[in-house]
């Protein structure tokens, strides 16, 4: 196919040698056909440069190929020139081409994060009156991020007093069981009997993230079932774990509210022993809980069909305003017995963000069985990160071990939920008050940092476009970014894109 | 009822026990090079055979739900390195020492907290800000400044926006991020790793389903680098394979090339089309000096090439508990850059959404704050001139008790926090069950855990495993 004899005439480009040379080139260069320009193009250059017997010889089996290096050889082979003081020969002229022709050409950009690209665009605009309601991250009434005051103390105690030595694999200790007692009880017999395998991980990303792949490890043929809707970075988590992903009913569109019949239609139908995501406490992104009873009854499903529980509980505190009430779905399912996972997160409701705290928990028979699970664990975490952050566990640690500011944290925890419920209140009378002849009822029913407003993509472009409200395409609004500053504002803009509907 | 739990269980230990267990055969695979997990992971999509199961069938009886799906897992084996100092703290004995991890320690053998670094985090509690999250890549300033640390601030390719760095989490979790982008846009190439490298790295390209083999480094007869051998089997690996470099003090042999062999290394590589891929975890500590640590980084792209670079300031800057790194990807073009970052931010979300800002806060202000940034040289002059007098006094003591006329010169040749003692397992046991010297199993040694006060110790404990163990 290559044909090596050395001539000076130009070749005729017909259709045909046309072909075969991209086909040759892609072939020779291990890329696909596709992105094989047009021989007169790039692509010469990659041949032209990358080669270092068959340079000319290929060079001219393509149609009139430049023969002379461009600016920006030149230009690269010049600094390299500066920076090492060595002569221009024409292998270095070679070296300096050959990497014109990036490896990273089939490296397309990345479409962007649906959450966090919010922010971003948000943070772009200019306009006086922009309002973000996107990302899940609390606001206080003046719209600024708020650092409680039990973790500024933390944070004095802890400043420079303490060395940066590793921590263990499996994190801080004591952070771990503090977090613990959190989820399952201060007085859980699953922690006196040393049940619960438990890691420090990496905020609920990195707790789902390890999980994901601990399944994937050690329960190879299993899926997970995801409620409709979810937090959308649950599916790229198990999608990265290469854990095969199924759905199950959640949302109910008309109601705004739970599908309890058809959840448990998908709990029934599900093979025996699958692997269920649970939101344990305000879903996201939808604000709706099942009720006390309707756990129970999922519970009691989930023992029916041997069905695995994972919760993944980022609110704890949040919800209510009460982490014991928040924690109510989990205490239910292991009273009936089951042996669930548990992923937790410090990001909110100790508005520890960027510290990146978090744990993941699995429930055991025994203690040597949560040994062995906890090592195992372990054995996940190294390979991607050695061990966990240090700075947010120790603050964790701190508050929670430390009566006082254990108190004052539950006190500002409940504040933050309050101040949430109350603009939940004044969003829903402020749109009412408008005049809208939609139902809003869902947006004080609705329970969290999240309002799963109903309104579609195109209503939340206008939004954007003509209010400057950022918020996700699905409608979520973040009750966290509503204010008494902005709130009228913002239920203008929603009865003025929605009345028509 | 029993009898119906009997049944209904039969399916799950039977899925956990086979995965297991080919888990634990790809472990006990002995070859060099990655081929065996390659074929398991690569050859084919499907699961073998045995991992096929049938699905569960329609059990409708209640199946008691304290039946644990994780009967059979396994305990897994001590990390080779990390599970060193848990055995450390355990031993009870006086004269035990600690020369595992590689985490610096003082004269007195205590962990030491930076100065400046504690002058930042007091400036940043007194700022009183924010803990907002990061955006996926990390904060911005750190980002700027650790390329300019590593490229150095007047590098052109800089100012051509030709790198993509994200903040990553210390040196494992940035490593972690490049491999999955191997894995996503480089499937079936290859990362050549050193023999011997630092144990995590093979774990790393494992758990990213990176195939991987070596290449020789390491001459136990000269207890120097195997240069021929190192340009040998980087010219004989697939064209565009991947190749792992230490960019100073190789972990764990202390066994840097030359800049000329650098220069030949570099060659070989342009030659096969080959990836530079740096693990940088010890710029500044190597040397004493930033720059000079660099300097190997700098060479290959200085010639244009393309590379990755992971950054850790987990030694330098002695903030290893805060994990603060960075993944660098220097692409040939801006445009290059701009995407290869939007696929690594991709990779980030979901392993953990975005990185730990405390260390990074650490970092940015430390590196760009003047005063600081001196202040940081001088310590790390001070960090990386202890080992260095350590290694003085170690081969001054061996020299002199050793009458075998033994050749210890490697020990001052070596260089950064580790040295290659050349002592094979059943030696590095004597070390440790004799004379309760705490060291991983591969002979290696950090001189960051010894004192002054001990080496006359260790230079006998490591002359009586030399020549009474074998």
């Amino acid at each position: 196919m290559f044909r090596f004899a050395f001539k000076k005439k130009k070749k005729k480009c017909t259709k045909e040698n046309k072909s075969i040379k991209r086909i040759a080139l892609s072939l020779y260069l291990r890329i696909p056909i596709s992105s094989v320009s047009h021989p007169h193009q790039n692509s010469v250059g990659y041949l032209f440069h990358r080669t270092t017997h068959h340079t000319h010889s290929l060079q001219t089996d393509l149609c009139n190929p430049p023969k002379t290096p461009s600016i920006f050889n030149l230009q690269s082979m010049a600094i390299r020139a500066a920076l090492t003081r060595r002569p221009i020969t024409s292998s270095t002229l070679q070296a300096a081409s050959r990497s014109i022709s990036s490896w990273w050409k089939n490296v397309e950009p990345a479409p962007k994060d649906p959450i966090l690209g919010v922010t971003e665009a948000f943070l772009a605009d200019t306009s006086p009156h922009k309002v973000n309601v996107g990302v899940g991250a609390y606001r206080d009434d003046n719209g600024k991020p708020v650092v409680l005051e039990c973790v500024r103390e933390a944070e004095r105690r802890v400043a420079g007093n303490l060395n940066m030595e590793y921590l263990p694999m499996g994190g801080c200790n004591n952070m771990v069981e503090e977090t613990l007692k959190l989820a399952y009880g201060e007085h859980s017999d699953l922690i006196k009997d040393k049940r619960i395998a438990a890691i420090q991980a990496l905020s609920g990303t990195g707790a789902c993230r390890i999980f994901a792949d601990f399944q994937k490890r050690f329960s190879p043929d299993s899926q997970i079932y995801i409620p409709v809707p979810t937090w959308s970075n649950h599916h790229n988590i198990w999608r990265d774990a290469n854990v095969p992903q199924r759905t199950f009913h959640y949302y109910h569109p008309e109601s705004k509210g739970l599908d309890f019949a058809s959840l448990m239609d998908d709990v029934k139908n599900a093979p025996n022993g699958s692997f269920f995501l649970l939101h344990a406490c305000a879903h996201n992104p939808t604000g709706v809980d099942p009720t006390v009873e309707q756990w129970k009854e999922i519970s009691y499903q989930f023992k029916v069909k041997g069905h695995f529980a994972f919760f993944d509980m980022a609110y704890q505190g949040f919800a209510s305003g009460d982490p014991e009430r928040d924690a109510k779905s989990i205490r239910i399912f292991l009273e009936d017995g089951h042996l669930i996972g548990c992923s937790q997160s410090y990001a909110k409701n100790m508005g520890l963000y960027g510290q990146r705290v978090g744990c993941l928990s699995l429930v055991c028979e025994d203690e040597k069985q949560a040994v062995a699970v906890k090592s195992q664990l372990q054995q996940l975490a190294r390979p991607m990160y050695s061990n966990p952050p240090v700075h947010g566990a120790l603050i964790v640690s701190t508050i929670l071990s430390d009566p006082d500011l254990k108190q004052l944290w539950l006190k500002e925890v409940k504040g933050m939920a309050d101040r949430i419920i109350g603009m939940r209140t004044s969003l829903r009378e402020n749109i009412e008050k408008l005049g809208s002849p939609l139902s809003w009822e869902h947006i004080t029913n609705q329970i969290g940092m999240f309002c799963y407003s109903g309104m579609t993509p195109e209503q939340v472009d206008r939004l954007t476009k003509e209010f400057h409200i950022y918020m996700t395409r699905n409608g979520r609004i973040s009750m966290a970014g509503v204010t008494s500053g902005n709130v009228e504002y913002l239920a203008k803009a929603i009865h003025e894109v929605t009345k028509a509907a | 009822m029993c009898y119906l739990i009997q049944m209904a269980s039969v399916s799950l230990p039977s899925i956990a026990l086979s995965a297991t267990r080919s888990f634990q055969d790809k472990r006990k695979d002995k070859t060099k090079s990655g081929c065996l997990f390659k074929s398991a992971f690569f050859g084919n999509k499907k699961q073998p055979l045995s991992m096929e199961t049938q699905s569960h069938g329609r059990v409708t009886m209640a199946v008691a739900t304290n039946t644990s799906r994780f009967d059979n897992i396994t305990m897994a084996p001590p990390d080779p390195i990390l599970g060193v100092s848990e055995a450390f703290k355990a031993d009870t004995s006086e004269m035990k020492l600690n020369l595992g991890v590689g985490a610096y320690r003082t004269e007195e053998l205590k962990p030491y907290v930076l100065k400046v670094v504690k002058k930042a985090e007091n400036l940043m509690l007194e700022r009183g800000e924010n803990k907002e999250y990061l955006p996926i890549e990390g904060l911005a300033a750190f980002n700027k400044a650790t390329a300019e640390l590593l490229f150095g601030a007047d590098n052109p390719i800089l100012h051509q926006q030709r790198v993509a760095t994200i903040q990553g989490l210390s040196g494992t979790g940035s490593l972690r991020v490049a491999a999955a982008l191997i894995e996503r846009y480089f499937p079936g190439a290859q990362v050549l790793i050193s023999s011997p490298t630092w144990g995590n790295h093979k774990n790393i390209f494992n758990d990213a389903r990176v195939p991987w083999s070596e290449y020789r480094y390491y001459d136990p007869k000269t207890v120097g680098l195997d240069y021929e051998g190192m340009i040998a089997d980087i010219k004989a690996a697939p064209e565009g394979s991947f190749v792992l470099l230490h960019g100073c003090a190789h972990n764990p042999t202390g066994i840097d090339p030359t800049l000329e062999q650098w220069e030949k290394i570099a060659d070989v590589i342009q030659e096969k089309n080959h990836i530079p891929f740096f693990d940088v975890a010890y710029q500044g500590f190597a040397s004493g000096s930033l720059d000079e640590d660099a300097s190997s980084v700098r060479l290959f792209a200085a010639r244009g090439m393309e590379l990755l670079v992971a950054q850790s300031y987990s030694k330098n800057l002695g903030l290893y508990a805060e994990r603060v790194g960075a993944i660098n990807v220097l692409c040939s073009s801006a445009d290059a850059a701009v995407r290869v970052k939007s696929q690594l931010k991709r990779i980030a979300r979901p392993m953990y959404s975005n990185p730990p800002v405390h260390g990074a806060r650490i970092v940015a202000n430390v590196v760009g704050n003047p005063d600081f940034f001196n202040e940081w040289k001088e310590e790390m002059e001070m960090m990386a001139g202890r080992i260095k007098s350590v290694r003085q006094k170690l081969y001054d003591n061996l020299s002199a008790k050793d009458k075998s006329g033994k050749d210890w010169s490697f020990v001052l040749k070596q260089i950064g926090m580790f040295s290659f003692t050349g002592l094979n397992k059943a030696q590095s046991d004597n070390m440790t069950d004799k004379w309760h010297v705490y060291m991983t199993k591969d002979g290696r040694i950090s001189l960051a855990g010894l004192s002054a006060a001990k080496c006359e110790y260790l230079a006998d404990a490591i002359i009586d495993s030399y020549h009474n163990v074998s």
